[in-house]
């Protein structure tokens, strides 16, 4: 029995990968998406911005992905543009993640007026078509990077706070937590330090479904033109400008940039269950 | 087609050669031992099953070639600790295995019919109106949202045996049946309407409603009271008996088995290492595992080292109970404590007065407008007593009887409404429950949980839970420190220290068990509540543990409150009894003097109603005098 090795954390995540396929497919993928974001600008062939008289070339050994209506490489520009849409993608999430757990957890440990404030505020967000909601957020506060980020995080807030909420209520009530208020612990660090780590499994899964949704929608809100903007390399904008040419039988300028954001929702969505199984004690026989 | 052929008994009986007249066959299976069986016809009969299930560590064995037979108007009961097998022998009898399980090898016959190797027209067709089966927890085989009546119904109806017109008389029929008084009331109960003794009868009801001729109950009273467990099992005996069914029961406690089974069969690790009478099983047992089992029923035994065996044998022990042996120090009960205790005696370490705890039922808005009060339910109505140095008192009483929430509010895990709790001269129902945390105190008073599995953070290794109490409450910083106390009180509830790196979900009951109470001791507390601490674990497991906390009283001189509704525990584990009904104090005392001269008669029904072995006749109770500390 290789038992030395599974104690380990590398190990268990060797395990959890190798004994299912799916996940081992999503995080290479996970794998070459990241090293794309970090070392894509370094290796691509040609300056995303930079256009030439090439105008709307079909996909060649100079131009893998074609160009543009501006003459400008497609395949680099769809490189180029992982570390931006990653970027807004991970960050909203992140900001969502921390912001809703502890909404949600403080709302489901001490409930009362605290927990009915919190979820009539979650409701409301929820009433809104998330999408236009996100809009009129950017729309609003100005269109920039940052508000993007910033609206993303507000529409994915109640989908965390809930989750966060009915695992904290479950919990609450547990023999253990009990035990660790009886041997000394306050009632934050028994929310933080000890409910909310055992709430990390269902958790993963909506950080990786979320991560999809947050990458469509930073994509579509640059789709509408709000947010990132044109000439910067952005693969909802791509969409964007590429759409027109459509009729025209320019199917490249539509078809990378799209399948780039495809690959990367669907592999942000096969994510969840293997991030799940690597955080969960359970799992470490 | 099958429905037709499992009724008729006739034409089945005819077209097998082999069992041509299994009503009048004779009882000629190798474990058939009880003498009356030989005129009896054989029911059900398992020849050589095995069954295994696909896991991550390879295939195991769960039941490895077990045979039994059933005969009618008999209860055989099917005795084992848990993973024996016991409960996965009767899923395969049902066709109820999960995916992973597969019965690997031999046959069940019933009245002539192969129900294994598995057929499926025929087990469905059998399954619940020839054979049926009522599960370990009432509650969750009941449909929450339905009314009983209809559930009952249904069954009656997927079975054809009624029509819709009939439906509900036939439930009330069916209730009346398992004596559910005011059945035309109660059949239109929600089950969350009702106690958990009546959804078991409920379930009953439900198993019975197409006149089973085998009822398999699985734990049918792990969770019930004494009183509601007598009952249970008395309803089911009786049944059985009347209307000339078979049944088996599949428990871990052998004296449940004792007194309501004809033949018990002891299972151990997916084998059956003996079978016999009742009677013989408890009186003259032959397999060293048996005896181990009929020795750790606390029924009888005259102090805890009585529930373990004397002489090492190392065949096959759970390795914890050779390492206790090994740590055991002589019983030092006795003369020993008695000395520790009668210098300490006067001092009250904890007193409990007129303690009240009530709490507020829901309020509709019409009451919120109106300005009503919202309607109080009082849990602990004003109850004192007191627990001296090192002594144990018992704190004895039925499900909703208020001592879990008096001990609740002793830890300051809840406010009390009212009363005052003196620990050490100071009322600490004073301080909030919130502020209690960080009180000089917070040590002093500990608790071990029931279910050891749920007072385990499973993210927390064995060491992380003990060093939580000497990081928090005794201020360790230095990890070198912590580990060395770790490894101390490790040593001291008997875990071996290779364990300390493992995580709950890796650890057995009894090593779990041992993990609480390290971190209930580790912070050196002068009163230890105990909740039913044994609750949840094998009675080879609860001798262990029992053990243990009898010998940590004697080294530490710590007072334990010992929360059960187990009274053989009680009885040998405390110095004095309190006993509780329906949050009021009905009597207490010495725990001679309560059990053997019971004052209330609550407290006598508590006594009747625990499962008595039919074993040696001499052990009622009285060699109490002989191990109570005065």
């Amino acid at each position: 029995m290789a038992n030395s090795n599974r104690s380990t954390f590398l190990g268990h995540i060797r395990y959890v990968v190798t004994s299912n396929p799916v996940t081992l497919l999503a995080m290479s993928l996970f794998a070459v998406i990241i090293l794309t974001a970090l070392f894509g600008p370094y290796l691509v062939p040609y300056d995303p911005l930079a256009t030439t008289s090439q105008a709307l070339n079909p996909p060649s050994w100079q131009h893998w992905f074609g160009t543009d209506h501006l003459g400008r490489d497609v395949f680099s520009r769809v490189v180029v543009a992982t570390r931006l849409d990653l970027t807004i993608s991970i960050s909203a999430v992140a900001l969502s993640f921390v912001v809703g757990v502890s909404l949600g957890g403080i709302a489901g440990y001490w409930g009362g007026w605290l927990d009915s404030v919190f979820g009539r505020a979650m409701d409301t967000i929820m009433a809104f078509p998330l999408f236009v909601l996100a809009m009129g957020i950017v729309a609003a506060s100005g269109n920039t990077v940052q508000n993007v980020v910033i609206a993303t995080a507000i529409i994915n807030l109640p989908f965390y706070a809930r989750v966060a909420r009915a695992e904290v209520v479950v919990r609450r009530q547990a023999g253990w937590v009990q035990a660790s208020q009886l041997v000394g612990n306050g009632s934050w660090r028994i929310l933080f330090g000890r409910i909310l780590p055992n709430a990390l499994p269902p958790m993963m899964v909506q950080i990786s479904l979320n991560m999809g949704w947050a990458i469509l929608n930073a994509a579509g809100l640059s789709f509408i033109g709000l947010g990132v903007r044109p000439p910067t390399a952005e693969w909802g904008i791509m969409v964007a400008e590429g759409a027109g040419y459509i009729v025209s039988g320019h199917w490249w300028l539509v078809l990378f940039p799209g399948a780039a954001l495809m690959l990367a929702v669907f592999t942000f969505n096969l994510l969840g269950d293997g991030l799940r199984d690597i955080v969960d004690p359970q799992r470490r026989t | 087609m099958t429905d037709m052929n499992a009724r008729n008994q006739t034409t089945i009986k005819a077209s097998d050669q082999n069992h041509a007249h299994p009503e009048r066959q004779l009882a000629t299976s190798s474990d058939q031992t009880d003498s009356r069986g030989v005129t009896k016809s054989n029911m059900l009969r398992l020849e050589h099953l095995s069954v295994d299930f696909k896991t991550r560590q390879g295939v195991i064995h769960a039941v490895k070639d077990i045979s039994l037979s059933l005969v009618r108007g008999e209860t055989l009961g099917v005795v084992g600790e848990s993973g024996s097998g016991k409960s996965v022998t009767s899923y395969a009898l049902m066709g109820l295995l999960d995916r992973a399980g597969r019965v690997s090898s031999g046959r069940a016959v019933y009245a002539g019919i192969e129900l294994l190797p598995t057929n499926e027209s025929t087990m469905s067709d059998i399954r619940g109106r020839e054979i049926s089966m009522i599960f370990q927890n009432p509650r969750a085989a009941l449909n929450p949202i339905r009314t009983v009546g209809h559930q009952i119904a249904d069954v009656l109806l997927q079975h054809n045996q009624c029509t819709r017109g009939q439906a509900r008389a036939k439930a009330i029929e069916a209730l009346e049946h398992v004596r559910i008084r005011d059945p035309h009331q109660r059949v239109d109960a929600y089950p969350f309407e009702l106690s958990g003794g009546m959804c078991q009868r409920v379930v009953i009801a439900m198993a019975l409603a197409c006149k089973p001729r085998v009822l398999i109950a699985d734990e049918p009273t792990t969770g019930l009271d004494v009183t509601t467990q007598r009952a249970v099992m008395e309803l089911v005996r009786d049944l059985t008996r009347d209307n000339g069914m078979a049944s088996i029961l599949i428990t871990h406690d052998l004296g449940l088995a004792g007194e309501y089974c004809d033949r018990v069969a002891i299972m151990q690790k997916g084998l059956i290492v003996e079978s016999g009478s009742a009677t013989q099983i408890f009186q003259h047992p032959q397999h060293p595992y048996t005896q181990k089992l009929v020795q750790a029923t606390p029924h009888g035994a005259q102090s805890v080292r009585d529930l373990l065996p004397d002489a090492p044998d190392t065949t096959d022990e759970p390795d914890e109970l050779a390492h206790d042996r090994s740590t055991w120090s002589p019983p030092a009960n006795g003369q020993a404590l008695n000395a520790a205790q009668v210098a300490a005696k006067a001092v009250p370490i904890l007193e409990v007065i007129d303690l009240k705890r009530s709490f507020a039922g829901k309020r509709s808005w019409i009451d919120v407008l109106s300005g009503r009060a919202a309607p109080l339910f009082e849990a602990v109505k004003g109850i004192s007593f007191e627990i001296s140095r090192g002594e144990s008192v018992g704190l004895v009483g039925e499900s909703g009887c208020g001592k879990s929430t008096t001990s609740s509010m002793i830890m300051r895990l809840l406010d009390a409404s009212d009363g005052a709790i003196r620990f050490k001269g100071h009322d600490i129902s004073l301080i909030g429950r919130d502020a209690f945390v960080h009180h000089p105190m917070r040590g002093s008073l500990q608790m071990v949980f029931q279910d050891p599995t749920d007072s385990l953070n499973p993210r927390f290794s064995a060491l992380d839970s003990i060093a939580d109490p000497l990081k928090r409450l005794m201020g360790i910083r230095s990890p070198s420190l912590i580990d060395k106390r770790v490894t101390e009180l490790a040593q001291m509830v008997g875990l071996e220290e290779d364990l300390l790196t493992r995580l709950p979900h890796q650890l057995s009951g009894g090593q779990k068990a041992r993990v609480g109470i390290a971190r209930a001791i580790a912070s050196e507390p002068e009163l230890l509540v105990l909740d039913e601490p044994t609750a949840a674990l094998d009675v080879s497991v609860q001798a262990i543990v029992l053990n243990l906390l009898a010998d940590l009283r004697v080294r530490t001189g710590m007072a334990y409150l010992f929360v059960s509704h187990d009274l053989e525990v009680v009885r040998l584990m405390c110095d004095r009894i309190v006993v509780m009904r329906a949050g009021e104090i009905v009597e207490h005392g010495p725990t001679a003097t309560v059990l053997n001269h019971p004052a209330h008669e609550y407290t006598r029904e508590l006594l009747s109603a625990a499962p008595r072995p039919p074993d040696n006749p001499q052990s009622e109770l009285e060699p109490i005098d002989a191990i109570v500390h005065h």
